[in-house]
């Protein structure tokens, strides 16, 4: 598989008057084309902060990250981050939130216009695109914030833990939701997440990080059969507790 | 539109009784206020000359009211408010986004922000006759040095508390610091600006009756002090209750352009 982003000994550290703190280390890895990676990790392993060093909103204080053979020094084009809240603006209508990424990148071209427009009606949300975002549910919220990210054709997502936030029926719902929604659109996504199901049920491809200072403790490829199609019928299946007690093993040996 | 149950009924009859009962008490209560002063000066218990009475504030009111002059000095203090409050907003918001836009600058610049802005201003009135004369641009001036500063600091606080990860996400957008500062530092932070207009309204009041006392031909201030070096107890006491007026309709004035904001 051609990789779409390379990670190479990435290192990074946080600087405070009080010392150093080593918040990733050697991290090693490269998601292909179309792949869904999922980084799990304890709390505090740096796992926003490895998604910051993809976006290039910080730079890696040594090793180098590629994206389809160039370096992301000039930040985030082509990449769509969605953070763990919705941060949809309440002085804005949905559909001025949704639009918000193309205003900054002055692209609001009639295609991509009629693009978010499709989106809005394909997942629901056209009804309420005048709204307030209050108005939304939680999941319409985070259906609101995707369609945001997508609505700059990024090729590549990244997701901070972006249903963290909600409660947990709806939870099982969006993930399954927004799951769907990446592989319609064909794009390559990397989200970070401690919900070792979340994870499990929506990856291509699982990277367990280490307890900090973060580094690649295992890199785990994940398959099921032809008919466990949906990240919810997929928790049902047998690979899913085989997986599950894998990755559990994994992170505790870190104890 | 369906029928509202009675329990509902009830509770909104009882609300709607307790806003009467709460509008009656402060009615009777400047009532009872303004009848025990009037009785109190017409038994002859306090001294009419000194403490006026409600009814020779109403005479003289409506005598300078019919010739004009309460209205010219009314007039005066309520446009040098207005302008100064005007040039606050507007310099306090100006100054509050540099500062954000250049943290080196701001860092640099905030003792002497906190200085100024715990200096009594009142100080600055004599030399801003010397410096600028015995006149309207004082007075406004005067009034500006009043709330600016303060006014500065907090929106300039106001700014630096806005969610991190609502700038995250602009940049990850692509977007720039500008596109931070007026996607979401500015329109995020209007009920806050709101707020603090309310603070500088009355601000520039206490300014421009401090100017006035100190160098004005007309004004209320201006007024107050005529009246006291000409021991016009009723024109002084009189001129204190337009104030009261003036400073309540300024600040409902903003509680207006709040709630239209909210809605």
């Amino acid at each position: 598989m051609e990789a779409m982003l390379a990670l190479s000994h990435v290192c990074f550290s946080y600087h405070t008057v009080g010392g150093e703190t080593l918040a990733l280390t050697d991290i090693t890895f490269s998601v292909g084309f179309g792949e869904f990676a999922v980084i799990v990790g304890p709390s505090g392993c740096g796992k926003s902060t490895l998604l910051s060093l993809i976006c290039g909103l910080i730079r890696p204080e040594s090793g180098e990250i590629r994206r389809t053979g160039r370096r992301t020094d000039t930040a985030s084009r082509g990449i769509g981050y969605m953070l763990q809240k919705d941060h949809l603006f309440e002085w804005r209508s949905v559909y001025d939130n949704v639009l918000l990424g193309l205003e900054i990148q002055k692209k609001l071209t009639q295609p991509n216009l009629d693009r978010v427009n499709r989106m809005l009606e394909t997942y629901g949300l056209s009804a309420f695109a005048q709204m307030k975002p209050s108005a939304l549910s939680g999941g319409m919220k985070q259906r609101a914030a995707l369609i945001r990210t997508l609505a700059l054709d990024p090729d590549l997502l990244l997701l901070d833990e972006p249903f963290s936030a909600l409660d947990y029926q709806t939870r099982l719902e969006v993930s399954d939701d927004i799951g769907s929604i990446i592989r319609r659109e064909k794009k390559t996504a990397i989200l970070v997440t401690h919900d070792l199901s979340e994870a499990i049920s929506m990856a291509d491809r699982v990277i367990i990080l280490s307890r900090r200072p973060g580094a690649v403790k295992r890199i785990l490829p994940i398959s099921f059969p032809e008919e466990y199609d949906t990240p919810l019928k997929k928790r049902n299946s047998q690979e899913f507790s085989h997986y599950f007690n894998l990755i559990w093993k994994e992170l505790k040996t870190y104890g | 539109m369906d029928k509202l149950s009675a329990a509902q009924q009830k509770y909104l009859q009882d609300r709607d009784f307790h806003k009467k009962k709460v509008f009656l008490c402060r009615l009777l209560l400047l009532f009872l206020f303004l009848a025990a002063w009037e009785g109190a000066a017409f038994a002859g218990w306090i001294n009419s000359f000194i403490f006026s009475s409600p009814s020779r504030i109403a005479v003289t009111a409506a005598e300078m009211a019919g010739d004009g002059s309460l209205w010219l000095h009314l007039g005066v203090t309520l446009g040098e408010t207005l302008a100064s409050f005007l040039m606050v907003t507007f310099f306090g918001l100006l100054a509050a986004i540099l500062l954000w836009l250049f943290p080196a600058a701001s860092e640099v610049l905030e003792p002497y922000l906190v200085m100024l802005n715990s200096l009594p201003k009142s100080a600055l009135a004599p030399l801003l006759i010397v410096w600028l004369g015995n006149n309207v641009r004082t007075v406004i001036v005067a009034a500006v040095s009043v709330a600016v500063f303060g006014s500065i600091i907090t929106l300039h606080t106001g700014f630096r508390e806005i969610d991190s990860d609502k700038i995250k996400l602009i940049y990850s957008l692509g977007g720039s610091k500008k596109d931070v500062m007026f996607k979401v530092i500015v329109p995020g932070s209007v009920p806050m600006l709101i707020s603090n207009m309310k603070v500088n309204v009355g601000l520039c009041l206490v300014g421009v009756i401090i100017g006035e006392f100190l160098s004005a031909k007309a004004g209320l201030g201006y007024l107050i002090i005529y009246a006291s070096q000409t021991f016009k107890m009723d024109w002084m006491l009189m001129s204190i209750v337009v104030l009261c007026l003036v400073s309540t309709l300024l600040y409902q004035g903003i509680h207006l352009l709040e709630k239209k904001y909210e809605k």
